[in-house]
């Protein structure tokens, strides 16, 4: 039977706000245990929650840029069930009447373009950390991550592959860091997803019963964990068996999905209005504030790329990748007029690559855009080979200064004096004359051998187009 | 000394014809000697007059309030720096608070002093302060009958006169009952008007703090400090705070009183509707008039009640899971059973029956019927009271049914308890102000209390109408024999 997949994604994202969802808590990574949980934190008697403005700025962000609408009037619940990382015996979240509602994001899987429908985002706060290791057989509870402020955000059913729903949790994920609003950590747990994923013959209008596959943490694993939940259904279903709903944890080491517990084990969380919190409430000035601050996103800015710096499609996503990345060539461009798409070979290319090289962010580079700029620059104007600048790249990463700087100091410059090139082809012709006696019998291919030659005579430094009509001439004009 | 009121205590303090170790002395040892009242679970001497020290360095000083150096007893339902709060629950018998409610730094900022903490039902749960794990708290005027609750300690120490005043909360009665049944003044503030931080949830829609005193003046005196906006509590509002002192004396002409006719049917007792009568006839002569008015949905009040506050409390209980603090079951095998047994052990009857009720209210498929119908039913109660004041300024009836009524008499029947609390309950679930004023005895000696009811964010009024009544009346002057 031909197979339909039907996924829908819950995505948490974890706000970059300073301080936690209800208190006022730092939400730094990475602390020692416990020590960034207050009393609002751990729940002692008597405490209670108040909103985080800036979280709420967040969510609104998002709205805006998934064409959402924004509910000027959300509500906070109590969603209840016991657990030891959850002080209150509740989780502070949004149910009935969400601050996000109804947006899409566009995707494209194969040149094909397709908007995903967003059902909504709401507000909640994170739990804390068990820690089942290193406490011999006891459970250790961590409660700095207890309160730090989530935005759920929830797509409806509308993705049909694995790959589907990477480029969708791609997509959104580049989105969420240009926001400035979640700085998309996996590792971290920073950019957290749930997938829902079910099977139906092609055709069939109703959905099959789903499978929570919970907490993935890379792309990768996202697309292995489905992968095998749709073959895992189809093998059931085609051996006669039925999907139960469930909910299932993925095994990056076996690459299976497990139950964890079935609908019927499903908490009650008996969920009712948070009588310790009013009403969110935004008035129109507020949102209309946060509407003046929005970057410009990532499709528009693409566009935007391979309008007006006539890139390719290609080139504009991966220099919009992150605004970073994208600031950094634009400030590169505007220091060396003339020259994008060369400065976009070079930010694409060995900038990106020392960056994963070395693992570090494009704040941190060592080689900043005006540097950059500069080297394009030399480029440009012949004063180096594009291979001699791969050679300047390295030493200005590893701290020799700017491109100029380095020229001068390793003696780099380019020759493009007609008459210093010809005596060097003069040479080397007659250091070879085996090479060239051959050549003329007619081994065409011993031409690159004589440009190297050339270039290893300059160190490099000869200019390779002139090198290579000069040594044309010498060559082919005295063959008869 | 230990008739004197707050202003009287007040003035000679500040005169320095009392010194604020004197009179704290004085009433430390009257604590120690009506022990047998049960008044309350924690004092703490040394603390007390350590504060009172300090309270006569600024009195000293001059930079007194009118509370400074003032012995009141807080209810052990607020959070005390580095003092046992309890909540008078098994469950938090060893709870050290590491932090001041808001409600107890006000009082230390002015520089009152912190007589100790006085005993309650278990997590306010209760209308005789019988539930509470440290034994029930007798009434003055009759030790065999309970002084109502759950603020059963504030009333009876204030009764009793082992405190100059206290603190209360009230979530559907538990300030005005006990109030009503020790013969004290008891003011329940309009949801929002105090800071509810640091004051152990029962269920917070309706939870509210407020004083307990021998006088309206002293209630104006206490509330002067306690109310405000208080940015740790969302729900409380961001009006400006009038000295409730200062209009104490407003006459009374041309007051409209509105009496609810529902108040006044079956289940009152003679005692009591005779002494609201004759208190009415006193407004009459203050110059008030007197109407009826209709508050139809009076009788859905306590199923409403009886749905939203135990269905809030499941939750808010939720968080005493013996891992953090509090009680911890010694014995168990497994995470489930640590909850299960820590909390079976560590909350006592009452308060696992509203558990139970609550969680069953909320539950997926009983929802509806329940928590959402009760909400209903609650805007339904709350515009009863609008339409009234439509006509009246103040509404007036009893506080409780039934004056003080013997321990253990209702202990065994729930639902006759929880009528205690019968003409309470409305004005907390349409968040408006509530006092309960002495208002005569009944034939076995034992006290009534009126209760007024305010308009929104009123309690100016309220205030000045039963200052005035008790200018007119001496009610509130009346001492339990012995005390």
């Amino acid at each position: 039977m031909d197979w339909e997949t039907v996924i829908g994604l819950e995505v948490h994202v974890q706000l970059l706000t300073n301080s936690k969802l209800f208190s006022g808590s730092s939400t730094r990574f990475g602390a020692e245990p416990n020590t960034q949980a207050c009393a609002v934190d751990i729940a002692l008697p008597g405490v209670l929650p108040v909103m985080n403005r800036d979280a709420a700025r967040m969510a609104v962000k998002f709205g805006l840029a998934v064409g959402a609408t924004i509910n000027r009037r959300s509500i906070f619940a109590r969603k209840n069930y016991f657990y030891p990382d959850l002080p209150k015996g509740y989780q502070i979240s949004q149910y009935e009447l969400p601050v996000v509602q109804l947006g899409r994001l566009a995707i494209e899987v194969d040149g094909v373009h397709k908007e995903i429908g967003i059902t909504r985002a709401h507000l909640e706060e994170d739990a804390g950390k068990s820690l089942h290791e290193d406490f011999r057989g006891l459970t250790g509870i961590d409660l700095n991550r207890a309160g730090t402020p989530l935005l759920e955000i929830v797509s409806e059913p509308d993705l049909r592959s694995a790959r589907e729903a990477v480029a969708y949790l791609k997509k959104l994920h580049v989105l969420v860091r240009y926001l400035g609003i979640c700085d998309g950590n996996m590792q971290e747990g920073s950019f957290r997803c749930d997938a829902n994923v079910s099977v139906r013959p092609r055709g069939q209008h109703a959905f099959g019963t789903r499978a929570e596959i919970k907490n993935v943490n890379s792309f990768r694993f996202v697309e292995k964990a489905i992968d095998y939940e749709v073959g895992r259904q189809i093998e059931l279903i085609e051996g006669g068996g039925k999907v139960v709903q469930e909910t299932r944890q993925y095994d990056s080491v076996r690459n299976e999905t497990r139950s964890m517990r079935s609908k019927e084990e499903a908490h009650d969380y008996r969920y009712f209005p948070d009588p310790d919190l009013l009403p969110l409430q935004l008035d129109p000035g507020f949102i209309e504030e946060t509407a003046t601050d929005m970057p410009e996103l990532p499709d528009a800015k693409r566009e935007r790329f391979t309008r007006e710096y006539g890139l390719t499609v290609y080139d504009a996503e991966v220099l919009t990748g992150s605004r970073d990345m994208a600031d950094y060539y634009e400030d590169a461009v505007r220091a060396v007029p003339g020259q994008p798409k060369l400065t976009a070979n070079w930010v694409i290319g060995e900038f990106s690559g020392y960056l994963n090289r070395d693992n570090v962010e494009v704040s941190g580079a060592p080689v900043t855009s005006d540097m950059l700029a500069g080297l394009v620059q030399r480029i440009a104007d012949s004063t180096i080979s594009g291979k001699i600048a791969k050679e300047i790249f390295e030493a200005m990463w590893d701290g020799e200064g700017d491109a100029d700087a380095v020229i001068d100091k390793r003696g780099l410059r380019q020759i493009t004096d007609k008459s210093a090139i010809e005596q060097v082809i003069d040479e080397v012709l007659t250091r070879n004359p085996k090479q060239l006696e051959q050549y003329r019998a007619g081994q065409d291919k011993l031409f690159g051998f004589f440009v190297g030659q050339v270039m290893k005579a300059t160190q490099g430094k000869a200019n390779p187009a002139q090198v290579n009509d000069a040594l044309r001439k010498k060559l082919d004009g005295n063959r008869t | 000394m230990h008739r004197k009121s707050v202003a009287e205590l007040s003035k000679a303090l500040n005169k320095k014809d009392i010194s604020s170790c004197e009179l704290t002395s004085v009433y430390l040892d009257r604590i120690q000697a009506h022990s047998e009242l049960n008044a309350f679970i924690t004092v703490d001497r040394e603390r007390a007059l350590k504060q009172a020290q300090e309270a006569d360095a600024r009195l000293k000083a001059g930079t007194g309030t009118a509370l400074t150096g003032i012995p009141i007893a807080q209810k052990d339902i607020f959070c005390t720096d580095g003092m046992l709060t309890t909540c008078a629950s098994r469950m938090l018998a060893n709870f050290v608070a590491p932090y001041d409610a808001t409600v107890i730094r006000k009082f230390g900022e002015a520089g009152s002093v912190l007589l100790g903490k006085t005993n309650m039902d278990e997590f306010a749960m209760g209308s005789s302060n019988e539930t509470s794990f440290f034994g029930p708290v007798r009434n003055p005027w009759d030790r065999r009958c309970v002084p109502g609750g759950s603020s059963g300690g504030s009333a009876a120490a204030v009764a009793a006169r082992l405190a100059v005043a206290a603190t209360g909360t009230d979530t559907g009665g538990s300030i005005r009952q006990p109030a009503a049944l020790t013969g004290i003044t008891g003011l329940k503030p309009s949801y929002g008007r105090v800071s509810r931080y640091g004051m152990i949830a029962f269920a917070s829609s309706l939870d509210q703090a407020g004083p307990m005193t021998r006088s309206a003046e002293d209630a104006a005196l206490l509330l002067n400090v306690m109310a405000g906006f208080d940015p740790l509590d969302s729900t409380s509002v961001d009006r400006p705070v009038p000295d409730y002192a200062s209009t104490l004396d407003r006459p009374l002409t041309g007051l409209r009183i509105g009496l609810p006719q529902e108040y006044f049917g079956e289940g009152l007792g003679t005692g009591v509707a005779v002494a609201i009568e004759s208190a009415l006839e006193e407004f009459r002569k203050l110059g008030a008039k007197i109407l009826e008015v209709s508050l139809p949905n009076s009788s859905l009040a306590i199923p409403c009640y009886y749905v939203l506050a135990p269905a809030e409390a499941s939750s808010n209980l939720a968080r005493y899971d013996g891992v953090r603090y509090g009680y911890r079951a010694p014995e168990y095998e497994d995470l489930w059973e640590m909850y299960a047994k820590s909390r079976a052990q560590g909350f006592g009857a009452e308060v696992k029956r509203r558990i139970m009720i609550g969680t069953y209210a909320l539950s997926a498929g009983y929802y509806d019927a329940y928590y959402l119908k009760a909400q209903k039913l609650r805007r339904l109660i709350s515009s009863d009271f609008d339409r009234a004041f439509e006509v009246c300024d103040v509404i007036m009836g009893p506080a409780a049914p039934s004056t003080a009524f013997e321990l253990g008499s209702k202990t065994d029947d729930p639902v006759a308890m929880y009528l205690s609390d019968i003409y309470t309950i409305s004005v907390n679930l349409a968040g408006l102000p509530g006092m309960s004023i002495p208002a005569g005895f009944d034939s076995n000696g034992r006290p009534i209390g009126l209760q007024i009811i305010g308009k929104y964010f009123d309690e100016a009024r309220l205030l000045n109408v039963a200052h005035k009544f008790q200018q007119a009346t001496d009610w509130h002057l009346r001492v339990p024999e012995g005390f």
